[in-house]
């Protein structure tokens, strides 16, 4: 135990100061906070990106004057690349693991770091380089494959994407370090009477995600090692013009980047899982279902990568296989919902904002997940795929779903973190702003993929004009939303009142701490004698 | 079965032009309902709940329910039920799209950035533009020569990757008259959403008719075809070609290879690019003593190998 002198703060925001001492950390609460620094910062650049996109396609491009703020279809296809790279890659892969994760894990187990602090903060420096060599590309030579590097257009286009790639791979090592310490940490250092089934369900959400990240990364980075040695040295892979098989890159591709949705959405779901009893002050219903479907999506997301590819060439059995399989997962996703919902039954339920969005949450994810059976079913994807059908579908995954929970999980932790309060009305105000946008925004476009709008256009038949407006304009309210919780938070931290030890009455372990949290969490080591939810 | 389709399905789909389209409409009527159930289950009773359990006090007793195997099976096994279905259904038609018709129309599809090439079996060749006969079997045999594509005809309901390096296909039985749009959806680069057909389809006879013109097309000198275009596309009614006269528009007869000098004093070349120029942006350079906005452009309704043709016609009015 490490007694405080005199210079060590008694929280770990003032136990060292200065710059260095924060570059240099190994506490997992203050690499948690810079993940979240670097994380806010790339969303402010991919949403800046995604106003644009969407300014773009106001109105068509023969309507004179707006339309146009792109200029043309290349500046357009090289936004539209930023945009999805970074959003996946710099936000919403790493988002809920990387801040909320690494913050509250050990808390969580009542362990005094993670299990290799040292490697904790390499990812976070992988990550940062990873990031700068992405966005360095932006620079010189900007790329326009879309995030997907799709061969053999990758292998023509511009010459950047190497650079890209080798981005995407540094960020791939520390989605693993992560991965890693991660698995370690839930295996060692559990406090003592803390069993695997008296894990939080935040917990057992980032052990299944952990696994993946760590066996399918490497997928993705030995699929972009071979990208760039294609396009450097025509080694013949991917190139149909030097006897390689293009398709066999999106087979590559999605066999990382399937499992990577999952990556995406899981952490989401054991983020909404502690909302849900928290605000509803009752254990959850179905512990175990919850626990063990998130293990068993991940298991079963390996196997279902040919969904993104029925129109590909692929042959027709292979299709119908992985339209079964994909079938398969929608199961486990129905429990989990069912499961929510059933823990509302009979609990005292409060309205405040982290609860607002994980409300928000239920709803997004809810038609999400519809629409994912209507695309996992063969004809009907014929249709819709790289429609905006399949563009509306994955923005009420990622953005209503994982993005809502990342914001409800912030705002759940907030007090903890910060040992302040934030200003309940504007975060309201926020979630209200950005749950209404996000409808008006992306609802409009399983319509216009239904009427056949093709994804990535820069310009569009007349015939698609009002719902491209009507989306546009939703994106603004979007916006406001964003500004609104921006402040929120920024009032909080610098003016917000002192925040109590667990203002939310919860039961999970990091409220039995201080807030902010002392430098090694907890004062006495816990010991643990019941399980996370035990509101009676 | 008709009601699903009539329901919702096509107040959102474009119109129906074949008979795959009306399945895969039912099929899609069919999922719309069943996913407005549930969303009205789920978001419907998620509302219910929050609102009749609201917190009132700030001690409020709650109920301990941690599981409950009866209810938790019947909300796996119903899902899993209607999922398995939806394949099932789903299955049935994918098979029907993607058996492959004998005694088809084939017609050879080029995707390549960024127009679609076509070409039918009499080796007549159009871009961007595919006739077919209503009423008949078309395979339609894609490739790629760069990038990838994908041919999409929404109202048909079908597409298909165009991938350089192999031949992939479809096929479609059409039942409507009419223009029917082709969209490329595979991203492939600058003018990725200009990458737009026409899929026209006409009756049996026009068909033939068409096929015939084309072939006879084909055969032509190239400034035969030319002269053919020149009255097609009524280019003879402002234009002369076998005098100086002048009618609305400047006279083209033996004008290659001169000068000709302009409204605001410019002298330009009559040349192979000039004429193209005068085709396709009649408005950008005007001929002395011409009025500005007369010609209509032709941009958009001539390939490359027809002003090739035009062109070479207008070179050779000696
Ligand atoms: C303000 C909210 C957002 C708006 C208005 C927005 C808008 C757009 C638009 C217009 C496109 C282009 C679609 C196309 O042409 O096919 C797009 C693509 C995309 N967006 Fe967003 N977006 C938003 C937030 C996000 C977030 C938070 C993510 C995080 C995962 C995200 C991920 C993507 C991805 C992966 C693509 C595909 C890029 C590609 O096709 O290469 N977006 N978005
Ligand atoms: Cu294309």
């Amino acid at each position: 135990m490490a007694t405080k002198s005199a210079h060590h703060g008694d929280n770990y925001i003032n136990f060292e100061k200065g710059l260095w001492s924060w570059l240099t950390t190994v506490d997992h609460k203050r690499i948690g906070l810079m993940y979240m620094i670097s994380v806010m910062f790339f969303f402010f650049v991919g949403g800046v990106m995604a106003l644009l996109l969407r300014l773009e396609l106001f109105a068509p491009n023969a309507t004179a004057n707006v339309g146009q703020v792109l200029k043309n279809g290349d500046v357009y296809n090289q936004v539209l690349t930023y945009h999805g790279a970074i959003m996946v890659f710099m936000v919403i892969v790493p988002g809920i693991p990387a801040i909320l994760g690494n913050f509250f894990l050990p808390l969580h187990l009542g362990a005094k770091d993670v299990a290799f602090p040292k490697i904790n903060l390499l990812s976070w420096y992988c990550f940062m380089a990873g990031a700068a060599l992405a966005i360095l590309t932006f620079f010189f030579n900007k790329i326009d494959t879309g995030w997907t590097f799709y061969t053999p257009y990758s292998i023509r286009t511009g010459t950047a994407t190497v650079l890209m790639v080798l981005g995407a791979f540094v960020m791939g090592m520390s989605s693993v370090l992560t991965g890693l310490n991660f698995i370690v940490t839930v295996h060692k250092l559990r406090a003592p009477g803390m069993t695997m089934h008296r894990m939080p369900l935040f917990v057992w959400a980032l052990y299944s995600t952990a696994i993946l990240q760590m066996l399918a990364t490497p997928v993705l980075a030995i699929t972009l090692l071979l990208l760039a040695a294609e396009k450097l040295f025509g080694v013949g892979i991917f190139d149909p013009a030097l006897g390689g098989d293009p398709v066999l890159f999106q087979h590559f591709f999605w066999f990382y980047s399937h499992p990577a949705v999952y990556i995406m959405i899981i952490p989401a779901m054991g983020v909404v899982s502690e909302l849900i009893t928290t605000f509803s002050r009752k254990v959850i219903f179905g512990y175990t279902a919850i626990a063990y479907s998130s293990l068993g999506i991940a298991a079963v997301s390996f196997f279902v990568w040919g969904h993104h590819m029925f129109v590909s060439g692929q042959s027709e059995t292979a299709g119908i296989l992985f339209s079964f399989i994909t079938m398969l997962v929608g199961v486990p996703t129905a429990i989990k919902m069912f499961n929510w919902v059933a823990t509302l039954y009979k609990g005292s339920i409060s309205f405040d904002s982290p609860m607002l969005f994980a409300l928000g949450f239920l709803f997004l994810f809810a038609i999400g997940g519809v629409t994912g059976i209507m695309l996992a079913t063969l004809p009907i994807d014929v249709h819709f795929h790289d429609t905006y059908f399949v563009v509306a579908h994955f923005h009420y995954v990622m953005v209503g779903g994982t993005l809502m929970a990342l914001m409800g999980g912030f705002y759940y932790w907030f007090p903890k973190m910060f040992g302040k309060m934030f200003n309940e009305n504007l975060a309201r105000l926020s979630f209200v702003f950005i749950f209404i946008g996000f409808n008006v925004t992306f609802f409009p476009q399983f319509i216009l993929g239904a009427m056949g709008m093709p994804r990535r256009y820069f310009d569009y038949i007349p015939a698609y004009e009002t719902l491209n407006k009507v989306s546009t304009v939703g994106s603004w309210l979007i916006l406001t939303g964003f500004l609104f919780g921006l402040y929120a938070i920024v009032q909080g931290i610098r003016k917000g009142p002192k925040a109590s030890m667990n203002p939310w009455n919860s039961k999970t372990l990091e409220w039995q701490t201080s807030s902010p949290p002392p430098h090694d969490n907890f004062a006495v080591e816990p010991i643990v004698t019941a399980g996370p939810y035990e509101y009676r | 079965m008709m009601w699903f389709n009539i329901a919702k399905a096509q107040s959102f789909m474009p119109t129906q032009g074949t008979e795959i389209a009306k399945q895969v409409d039912n099929l899609y009527g069919f999922l719309l309902i069943t996913s407005f159930i549930a969303c009205v289950l789920v978001i419907g009773g998620m509302i219910y709940f929050v609102w009749k359990y609201r917190r009132k006090t700030p001690n409020d007793k709650t109920a301990y329910i941690s599981h409950n195997t009866f209810l938790e099976f019947l909300w796996s096994f119903i899902p899993l039920v209607i999922f398995l279905a939806v394949f099932v259904w789903g299955w049935y038609i994918y098979h029907n799209m993607r058996a492959m018709p004998k005694n088809a129309l084939e017609i050879n599809v080029l995707g390549k950035q960024w127009a679609w090439e076509v070409e039918y079996k009499n080796g007549y060749k159009t871009v961007n533009e595919v006739v077919v006969p209503i009423g008949q079997d078309v395979k339609i045999l894609l490739t790629s020569s760069d990038v990838i594509h994908s041919f999409f005809v929404p109202s048909f309901r079908i597409k298909q990757d165009a991938v350089p390096g192999r031949y992939t296909a479809l096929w479609f039985r059409a039942e409507k008259l009419g223009d029917f749009h082709i969209f490329c959806t595979e991203y492939c680069g600058t003018s990725h959403s200009g990458m737009i057909g026409k899929l026209k389809v006409v009756s049996r006879e026009d068909f033939d008719r068409y096929l015939e013109q084309g072939q006879e097309e084909r055969n032509l000198p190239l400034a035969k075809k030319g002269e053919k275009l020149f009255a097609v596309k009524a280019c003879a009614s402002c234009h002369s070609v076998d005098s100086p006269a002048v009618k609305v528009g400047p006279s083209l007869f033996q004008k290659f290879g001169h000068e000709e000098e302009m409204d605001n004093g410019e002298k330009l070349k009559f040349d192979e690019n000039y004429i193209r120029e005068s085709i396709l942006e009649p408005n950008k350079h005007i001929v002395k003593g011409f009025p500005k906005g007369v010609m209509p452009t032709f941009q958009g309704q001539l390939n490359e190998n027809e002003l090739s043709a035009l062109v070479e016609y207008i070179k050779e009015l000696k």
